[in-house]
């Protein structure tokens, strides 16, 4: 590999590993949310969720811009008092992909929370858990199934993410050309079919990789958690 | 003493419910299912909101919604027994005995994981996966865990409901077991009357959220009410007697009950244990003179107290046989072609291998 794919494949899995972590709290706060409780509103918090799977990327890379640009709502916040800055940066790309891979995350972690007995809590609580102790003994361990399957998942899903980013962070070299975008500079190129060939054969090597590994690590953790 | 004194209104049912009870004891809330057992049994353990409750054990007030006092549910201390044994399926068994026992505070930790162990059996099921326990180990071990919680309150909601007979069989033991060694104030909800009749020392019978009538169960056996609970074929009184003489060969034993004695086939009798049997109505034949000649060994002389509506042709005689009732049931034509009527002397006859006995040593109730 040369330089130029070395550093859109190391940019692709900083960019989809960022993500997942930044994520991954809101995701369970999210899932939890949902499975769980019973709010006014219920149903259009999970259509909010959901929308980035059905809109055009980008329109959620245009909003990230009006919100998170130096001189949106929260990016001009950020960018003054912490000196952040988000677009054009491989940060504001992770943030873009975050959001793009959300809905997938908090999918398999509602799934997963979904097919936990509630009564396992009510026992939990009648044995002395209170609310933090019982998600930290009971609800968390079991969920873990599909917390790891929604990362991997979401992972996976992140290292191509293409409209979002693009339009939030552009596509600049070494920054926020991901892998798809590299794929992308090398098709508008005279002469980078092989390089747009060899890219494409990655990215495709990579998400099988992440699909199976979800579906081992998934299955391995039921087994160890009695499911 | 255990106070539970609640109401919930949920859509068109109401749930109302007093039961003050002596401790230790264990209180039967015995009715059919959807009497609101379990709506009680929640809000006992704090896991429902009552609209109005007044709940205490031994001195400790767990909600009284007059003063709006409310301990929650994680610091109650209850021990609950779920009808679906709910162990965590990511721990071990020993893990799971453990949850609520590390959760007591120390200066409460009487019961010791050795005790549980060695009283409910659960040696060779420690280092088990709970996914590979039978049904009834499962049920053990959820006795187990709620027991080391060290509660103020064990509330057992139907724990043999989900098992087949003979795992029933093998759990009924160790709750006998459990309430003769741990002397717990216990709530057992149940909807089968041989589990009352074996276990509790203060019946309610419930019926649509309200308590139809509660006591000793003596005097709940008696209860019209209950024939539309059990049915027919299970009605009978229960009598407490006292074991005069036990035969290990053949396994019967000499029952003195009122003013009388009854043969009936009892494991481990020994004597001078207090014993508990129900003679079913339909067993119970009558006789206006003393017989002879019969193969019946059981008989009590007693006069007839009341006579009382059975069925379409059947009524049901009680006869007092001494401080005991017995309920026979007999058909119309019967009661007239011997003339019964209240007062008149009867004897009564019950073939031994209609009476089962329960030893029966807790203290009983004052009814």
């Amino acid at each position: 590999m040369t330089a130029a794919e070395l550093d859109a494949v190391r940019l692709s899995l900083s960019v989809a590993l960022r993500s997942v972590l930044f994520g991954l709290p809101f995701a369970v706060l999210v899932a939890w949310v949902l499975a769980r409780r019973r709010l006014a509103g219920q149903i259009f918090l999970d259509a909010f969720v959901h929308l980035p799977l059905v809109l055009p990327p980008v329109v959620v890379g245009y909003l990230l811009l009006l919100l998170f640009g130096t001189r949106g709502a929260i990016g001009g916040w950020l960018y003054d008092t912490f000196g952040i800055q988000l677009i054009f940066t491989s940060t504001g790309a992770a943030l873009a992909t975050a959001v793009m891979t959300f809905p997938l995350m908090v999918r398999a972690i509602r799934i997963s929370l979904e097919g936990i007995d509630p009564g396992l809590e009510d026992a939990a609580r009648t044995l002395g858990a209170g609310p933090w102790d019982r998600f930290a003994t009971i609800t968390l361990p079991l969920m873990l199934p599909g917390i790891l399957a929604g990362a991997v998942m979401a992972f996976s899903a992140g290292l191509g993410e293409f409209g979002a980013v693009i339009t939030f962070v552009s596509n600049i070299p070494g920054e926020t050309r991901t892998l798809p975008l590299a794929l992308y500079t090398a098709l508008q190129t005279p002469g980078g079919e092989a390089l747009a060939a060899r890219l494409a054969t990655i990215s495709f090597s990579l998400g099988l990789l992440g699909l199976v590994a979800a579906e081992l690590i998934a299955r391995r953790l039921r087994r160890v958690l009695g499911h | 003493m255990l106070k539970i004194h609640a109401t919930k209104r949920r859509g068109a049912f109401t749930l109302e419910v007093a039961v003050d009870m002596p401790t230790p004891g264990i209180v039967a809330l015995f009715g059919r299912s959807g009497c609101g057992k379990t709506t009680l049994a929640n809000i006992v353990a704090g896991l429902l909101q009552p609209d109005a409750a007044s709940i205490e054990v031994d001195g400790i007030v767990l909600e009284d919604t007059r003063t709006r006092h409310r301990i929650a549910a994680e610091r109650r201390r209850i021990g609950y027994v779920f009808q679906d044994a709910r162990l965590f399926p990511h721990f071990d068994v020993i893990s799971n005995l453990r949850y609520g026992e590390r959760r007591a505070p120390l200066s409460e930790r009487r019961i010791t994981l050795d005790h549980v162990v060695h009283v409910l059996g659960l040696e060779p099921l420690l280092s088990r996966r709970t996914r590979d326990l039978s049904g009834g180990e499962k049920q053990r071990v959820a006795l187990g865990r709620a027991l080391l919680s060290q509660p103020r309150l064990l509330l057992l909601d139907e724990p043999l409901a989900s098992l087949d007979v003979a795992r029933r069989e093998e759990v009924l033991p160790y709750l006998e077991k459990l309430r003769d060694e741990f002397a717990l104030p216990s709530v057992y909800v149940s909807h089968q009357f041989d589990e009352v009749l074996r276990l509790a020392t203060h019946v309610v019978l419930m019926d649509q959220g309200r308590v139809v009538t509660q006591g000793g169960i003596e005097l709940v056996s008696l209860h019209p009410e209950l024939r539309a609970i059990v049915g027919p074929d299970a009605v009978g009184s229960v009598v407490t007697g006292v074991v005069a003489a036990a035969d290990p060969q053949t396994g019967l034993a000499a029952i003195s009950v009122g003013n009388g004695t009854l043969n009936a086939t009892m494991r481990d009798a020994r004597p001078g244990a207090l014993v508990r049997v129900q003679l079913l109505a339909r067993d119970v034949i009558l006789a206006t003179y003393r017989p002879e000649g019969l193969s019946v060994r059981n008989m009590l002389a007693g006069t007839i107290a009341a006579i009382s509506d059975d069925d379409a042709d059947t009524d049901l005689v009680s006869v007092d046989v001494g401080g005991a009732t017995v309920l026979s049931r007999v058909t119309r034509a019967a009661l007239q072609s011997l003339a019964l009527r209240p007062g008149m002397p009867i004897w009564v006859l019950v073939k031994a291998v209609s009476i089962r006995g329960h030893a029966f040593p807790a203290p009983r109730a004052a009814d």
